[in-house]
């Protein structure tokens, strides 16, 4: 295992190191410091633990690599991903699992506002609550929250699904709460195996389009 | 009883025909292109070439320079063209793929970059563009590490000058499998352009997300920040502050695919206002040279190129007039000579040549801005290719001619000094004094340039 020491090196040196990596299939990031863009644009299938606190984009557009961090994160985790793993033990700031095309994201705690928004594919899931606006515009992908949603969750959705365990402030423009089948308590109960938490499936609420803003003239009717 | 006919110059024929439309459709208009009303511009301007108190370079013949290099603020490899005149981004999407190709081709040909747009990278394009700056924009369409480690520079979109503020529409008709596909949604919607980035929030932000974007690629390339003309002065120096290597700033009568026509005619600032608020916020910032500026919105001609350098541009950036080298408007599509005529094609759409803004349609009769398969077919991309180069060779040839005539022997070195206006509108704007005059308009008399 290797050990990049932020106190030691700056944040351009250690992403240069992983990006033109020779052999390290592990590495451990100590002394973060809430530093921002850690362990950004990473393509490689190797692990990287960030022990502390990080700062925005952590595991930025991230491909293959599984990064954990044991500590907080600022906004925008994850942000277009687009495989792989990451995976946050405490909490994230706003925009966690922006635009992701795929991959795992997993908040242990909670999540601020716009979680998962523009989401494009992969999948986000949330130990604890996420803020409002959540899922706003997601076109594709699975958010799910095992806590309560803040206000206008799923504004303006295209064909992303959220599954919501807790309370829901309000539903945003166009995003509507439907039937959980046994197809979503099978998508929810994988999810939340693969995040390793352990919630009841059977709880969770399903919000996804109502596709009434698919096209432009539905505006006219000012309602929304 | 004669007839009378006074004109009404609030409800007059066309204000009448968008309240009948409005009344009868319950909806707006969305069109492509720009704005189309008067506004001024550098046709306002004229300059003072050389005589008695300046000597001219001789014509076609003494070397004029017109090398032109972009992003030298903190990339490792700034971008290199052999000419200041760049083309705009526009998407795939927006554009056919042949489109895309042919633009590509001729901006290689004569050295120059083109530009992505809102729905990613095409093969094609990369392919056939040496210089490509890939766009990082709200929607994210498309957007991924590896066709950004493939870009020579990155240029991050925060609004258009066509709609500063506002966010794109590609309706429905346009979204094939493969376009739909590349955006992650449905075929057959219409896709809403965000107006917002996802991901930042603000100036202070967006330098944290210039930052991520250089670690991910190494620092290598620069990175280009674009925005619409509204507040201009202001948003230069936040895009500066935000590290910029490059700001782009596209004025309201810059072009779009779709929008909304309230967007296109009523929002935004003139290309000429913006250009002098530009340089004079990047001189207050003592950054002037060091971060260049790109200028667009009504970029027509090798006289508009020369004005925008003159009032202090690194380069200027092209939508429009490519897409009518590519046949735009034209009665013939550039397709081999297989059509001579597709006027009955501009009719079904309600226009005729040199009237038509129909790009949101899908149905463009010359085969620039549709997916249709068949249509698609009217843009031959070496005819296209050809075409395009001939127009940025004819604008670099005006722009050179007009250095040459002004003394320099660099395009680079067309000044401000050199330019008049020929309306009180212009001076005051482009900040030049009235032709004939010492005075511009809006400066005191004790200030540089002041009466």
């Amino acid at each position: 295992m290797t050990v990049l020491d932020l106190e030691q090196l700056s944040v351009r040196e250690i992403n240069y190191a992983l990006h033109h990596r020779d052999s390290m299939e592990s590495v451990t990031l100590v002394n973060p410091g809430g530093a921002h863009n850690l362990a950004v644009g990473l393509d490689w299938p190797g692990e990287v633990e960030i022990r502390g606190h990080a700062g925005y984009f952590v595991g930025g557009m991230n491909k293959q690599a599984t990064i954990t961090v044991h500590g907080s994160v600022a906004s925008s985790v994850a942000e277009n991903m687009m495989s792989g793993l990451v995976r946050v033990r405490g909490n994230a700031s706003q925009c966690a699992g922006a635009s992701m095309h795929g991959g795992l994201l997993v908040v242990e705690g909670d999540a601020a506002a716009r979680c998962g928004i523009s989401l494009k594919g992969g999948d986000v899931v949330v130990g604890g609550r996420v803020g409002h606006a959540s899922g706003f515009m997601a076109q594709a992908g699975r958010i799910v929250v095992c806590g309560d949603a803040g206000a206008s969750l799923g504004d303006s959705l295209y064909e992303a699904v959220i599954y919501v365990g807790g309370g829901i402030k309000s539903l945003g423009a166009d995003a509507q709460e439907e039937e959980m089948t046994e197809a979503d308590v099978v998508v929810v109960r994988a999810l939340l195996a693969k995040a390793g938490l352990a919630e009841d499936p059977a709880r969770f609420r399903r919000v996804a389009s109502a596709r009434t803003l698919y096209h432009w003239n539905a505006d006219a009717q000012q309602e929304y | 009883m004669a007839i009378r006919r006074e004109e009404n110059s609030l409800y007059g024929p066309d204000v009448l025909a968008y309240i009948q439309r409005a009344a009868e459709h319950g909806v707006y208009d969305i069109r492509g292109l720009g704005a189309k009303r008067r506004v001024p511009h550098f046709d306002d301007l004229v300059f003072l070439t050389a005589s008695m108190s300046r000597y001219p370079l001789e014509g076609y013949r003494e070397r004029c320079t017109t090398k032109t290099v972009l992003g030298t603020r903190h990339a490792k490899k700034p971008i290199e063209l052999a000419i200041p005149i760049t083309v705009a981004g526009m998407s795939f999407g927006a554009l056919s793929a042949r489109s895309k190709e042919a633009i590509g081709r001729a901006a290689t040909a004569v050295g120059t970059s083109t530009t992505t747009g809102d729905g990613g990278m095409t093969p094609e394009e990369r392919e056939s563009s040496k210089t490509l700056v890939y766009q990082c924009l709200p929607s994210r369409y498309g957007f991924n590490p590896d066709d950004l480690r493939k870009a020579d520079a990155i240029e991050v979109v925060v609004g258009q000058g066509a709609k500063p503020g506002g966010g794109g529409m590609l309706l429905g008709q346009k979204i094939t499998e493969r376009v739909a596909a590349m955006r992650t949604l449905p075929a057959g919607i219409d896709q809403r352009s965000a107006c917002r980035h996802p991901d930042w929030t603000g100036p202070d932000d967006l330098a944290i997300k210039i930052v991520e974007l250089r670690e991910i690629t190494d620092w290598q390339v620069p990175i280009y920040v674009k925005i619409g003309a509204s507040r201009v002065f202001n948003d230069v120096k936040l895009a500066v502050k935000s590290g910029a290597d490059v700001v782009v700033v596209d004025g309201m009568q810059g072009g779009t695919a779709a929008t909304q026509q309230v967007f296109i005619e009523h929002a935004g600032i003139p290309t000429l206002p913006a250009v002098r608020q530009a340089v004079e916020a990047l001189e207050e910032m003592g950054v002037y040279g060091e971060v260049q500026l790109v200028v667009s919105g009504g970029i027509r001609t090798g006289a508009d190129v020369a004005k925008a350098l003159a009032l202090g541009a690194d380069a200027v950036s092209i939508g429009q007039g490519v897409l009518m080298a590519l046949g735009c408007n034209a009665p013939r599509p550039l397709d081999g000579g297989t059509h001579e005529d597709v006027s009955a094609d501009y009719a079904k759409l309600g226009t005729e040549p040199g009237y038509c803004h129909h790009c949101q349609s899908g149905r463009c009769p010359v085969g620039v801005t549709t997916q249709d398969p068949s249509l698609e077919l009217r843009l031959e991309p070496t005819e296209g290719a050809r075409a395009l180069r001939n127009y940025l060779n004819v604008l670099t040839m005006e722009l050179t001619t007009l250095a040459r005539a002004c003394g320099k022997s660099n395009v680079h070195h067309l000044e401000r000094e050199d330019l008049v206006a020929l309306t009180v509108e212009a001076a005051a704007m482009a900040g030049v004094p009235l032709a004939g005059t010492s005075w511009i308009p809006g400066r005191r008399s004790s200030e540089p340039g002041g009466w």
